[in-house]
């Protein structure tokens, strides 16, 4: 601003161009909303990846403790803490049943017993219990999705649809258990009943539908005010026959989408529960308690925490990805850029 | 305004009233007693039950919890240090932990603002790329699996950092944790400021300030970040509920003697006191950082108040 005058050169300019942020229009031929849905869906990698882990990982969780001879809980202590060894891999550097330098099966004079993910310092079958802790982590997930469906869906299609002091009185409900924290929640529970599987499933159907009654809420007022609302209406049709015939079809994207993102929490709850030794008590297995188990004795044999933990990750990564993909496939203007 | 404050602090009373009525209720139904001494006799019994106040009427007991509660007394502990008081073993504990989820945050929010900023910047290059594997990685993995991994391969095997806390070196000790900790907070931020950063990057504002010659660097901090901030606020929640329960696996895992491992050895342990007393705290924490969000974000967002207080999402 000191100096008015400037001679400007050509070379000062430059074009700045639209073409970064230029939009392209499309025209597409009519396709059903299901049909958009699924190219959508298919259209993403990561998405397809997630869903084919976790079909795999769900096949070995229902076949492959049935694998092998071992059960969860059969125990053999002379076949204790051999490290992972696959007939016709034993050439393979993981699995050679070689760990700390020392191979573990010649040195016991065991050499036609393979285990594929090894044994742990009981000589249980890692294999069978990482996949029974699979079990357990899909039966979470499961517990999750129907919690949601069932009470978090409805608790919010309720409270949204009628609003005024029914919605009032449900809401500072909703404010008053939201603000307890879930861990205190799970605490006590622990607390009063034994660890497991009920302690587990209790403490999510307390606290896991809040967050799915907020959007089936957020949803259900958006559409409530609509005209074929008002037609159904007019046409004699109940308040069930409303919230679930006519407005609830409407909504079902967002319900699936915000299912399928309480999975990965729910599952990563149990296996929190199960690390710090209240979860499925023993001989019974989850990923989350052989992850516990074998980071006691880590540092002699890190071979066995390998497999839960990978199982886990996988897991949970895939859930998020096919969690994800959802959300862009069945709601394409919520996807983040 | 006030109207809108004076709501949200009469919903955390009440909460909080929720939360010790529930206290108090779980653990009067609960199986067992403090004293699992089977040589103790119906007499011993009743005199220790009258030492403790566990003879009286259950509503007075009550009454008499929330006095001593607000007023700090959280009662003595019956088995993990016979008859240390509570608040004392707070007191020494309370500090470690929040060191820990202090630095946690602290360096959970910088690295987080700088890959989401640095990934938005630069828009589907390398460190988009990583940022979002970053990001994907920090949910999917439990923050123990992190906390394994870094113990195993920089705590054993290259022997950088102690495996196990000690008092005596205070930070060098708390590093493993504290990343452990962290990953969480860095993913989620990281996501979130990219996401917002690149919204705000496109708008017309933006535009403008960059047509009218702002510097790149007060533009992207001055004009695109503050407002970015704003809905990163909302995701505070879950952070600090992931801090929360990380720090309890954490704790266990570096041997860290802060409130989270206490609670773990109270439920183990049946020491009911010791579970109210950090049961209770981590209520008030959770309670106050709750009220503290909603209040800024009506605060910095004046669509949320002029919304009769409704809550945003």
């Amino acid at each position: 601003m000191g100096n008015p005058v400037q001679s400007f050169t050509g070379g000062d300019f430059e074009l700045a161009g639209n073409s970064e942020r230029a939009q392209m229009d499309h025209t597409y031929t009519s396709q059903s909303y299901g049909r958009d849905a699924f190219l959508r869906f298919k259209a993403n990698k990561g998405a397809v990846f997630g869903l084919v882990i976790i079909i795999i990982i769900s096949f070995f969780a229902a076949f492959g403790p049935m694998m092998n001879e071992h059960t969860y809980k059969s125990i053999n202590i002379k076949h204790k803490s051999l490290p992972p060894r696959i007939e016709g891999l034993e050439n393979f550097f993981i699995f050679n049943g070689v760990a700390n330098g020392v191979n573990a099966y010649e040195q016991k004079g065991l050499t036609d017993v393979y285990y594929i993910f090894g044994t742990d310092t009981l000589g249980r079958d890692l294999w069978t219990r990482t996949w029974e802790g699979t079990r357990i982590s899909l039966y979470i997930a499961v517990i999750a999705v129907a919690v949601d469906m069932i009470i978090g869906m409805c608790y919010g299609l309720v409270s949204g649809y009628f609003g005024r002091s029914v919605d009032n009185v449900m809401q500072r409900f909703i404010e008053i258990l939201s603000g307890i924290p879930n861990l205190v929640i799970v605490t006590l529970l622990i607390v009063v009943l034994k660890p497991g599987f009920v302690t587990v499933t209790l403490a999510l159907m307390i606290t896991g539908w809040i967050g799915m009654s907020r959007v089936a809420r957020a949803q259900i007022l958006k559409l409530k005010e609509q005209e074929f609302v008002l037609a159904s209406r007019t046409l004699g049709a109940g308040h069930f026959r409303i919230i679930f015939k006519d407005i609830l079809p409407n909504i079902f994207g967002q319900i699936i989408i915000m299912s399928m993102f309480s999975v990965p929490s729910a599952i990563f709850t149990e296996a929190f529960l199960a690390f710090i030794g209240l979860g499925i008590p023993q001989p019974m297995a989850s990923l989350g308690s052989l992850i516990s188990e074998s980071f006691k004795s880590m540092t002699i044999y890190p071979y066995m925490i390998v497999a839960p933990v990978f199982v886990l990750a996988l897991l949970m990564l895939s859930f998020n990805l096919l969690a994800d993909g959802l959300r862009d496939a069945l709601d394409p203007k919520m996807k983040e850029s | 305004m006030r109207n809108y404050v004076l709501k949200r602090l009469g919903l955390a009373v009440v909460t909080l009233l929720v939360i010790l009525l529930a206290l108090f209720l779980m653990l009067e139904l609960m199986p067992g007693s403090p004293f699992n001494d089977e040589k103790i006799t119906q007499a011993q019994r009743a005199v220790l039950d009258a030492k403790y106040g566990l003879d009286q009427p259950v509503f007075n007991r009550f009454v008499h919890y929330i006095k001593a509660m607000l007023s700090g007394d959280f009662g003595v502990s019956y088995v993990i240090q016979k008859n240390m008081p509570i608040s004392a073993m707070l007191e020494a504990r309370l500090p470690v932990s929040i060191q820990i989820g202090f630095q946690a945050v602290l360096l959970g929010t910088a690295i987080g603002l700088l890959l989401g900023i640095v990934a938005a910047l630069k828009h589907n290059s390398f460190a988009d790329s990583l940022t979002t594997f970053i990001s994907v990685i920090g949910v999917s993995f439990p923050s123990y699996v992190f906390a394994l991994a870094l113990s195993y391969f920089l705590g054993w095997k290259l022997k950088w950092f102690p495996l196990l806390y000690s008092s005596a070196a205070p930070f060098v000790s708390t590093v493993l944790p504290t990343i452990a900790l962290s990953m969480f907070t860095i993913a989620t931020v990281a996501r979130f400021t990219r996401s917002e950063m690149i919204e705000v990057l496109s708008s017309e504002y933006i535009r403008l300030s960059e047509s009218k010659g702002v510097g790149s660097a007060r533009l992207i901090i001055v004009h695109a970040l503050r407002n970015a901030l704003i809905p990163i606020i909302t995701v505070l929640a879950p952070l600090v509920v992931a801090l929360m329960i990380g720090s309890l696996v954490i704790e266990q895992i570096f041997a860290i003697p802060g409130i989270g491992s206490l609670l773990v050895t109270a439920i183990q342990i049946n020491d009911y006191n010791v579970i109210i007393a950090v049961s209770f705290l981590y209520s008030i924490m959770f309670i106050a950082i709750m009220l503290a969000v909603d209040i800024l974000y009506g605060v910095i967002d004046p669509r949320i108040r002029l919304a009769k207080g409704e809550k945003h999402g």
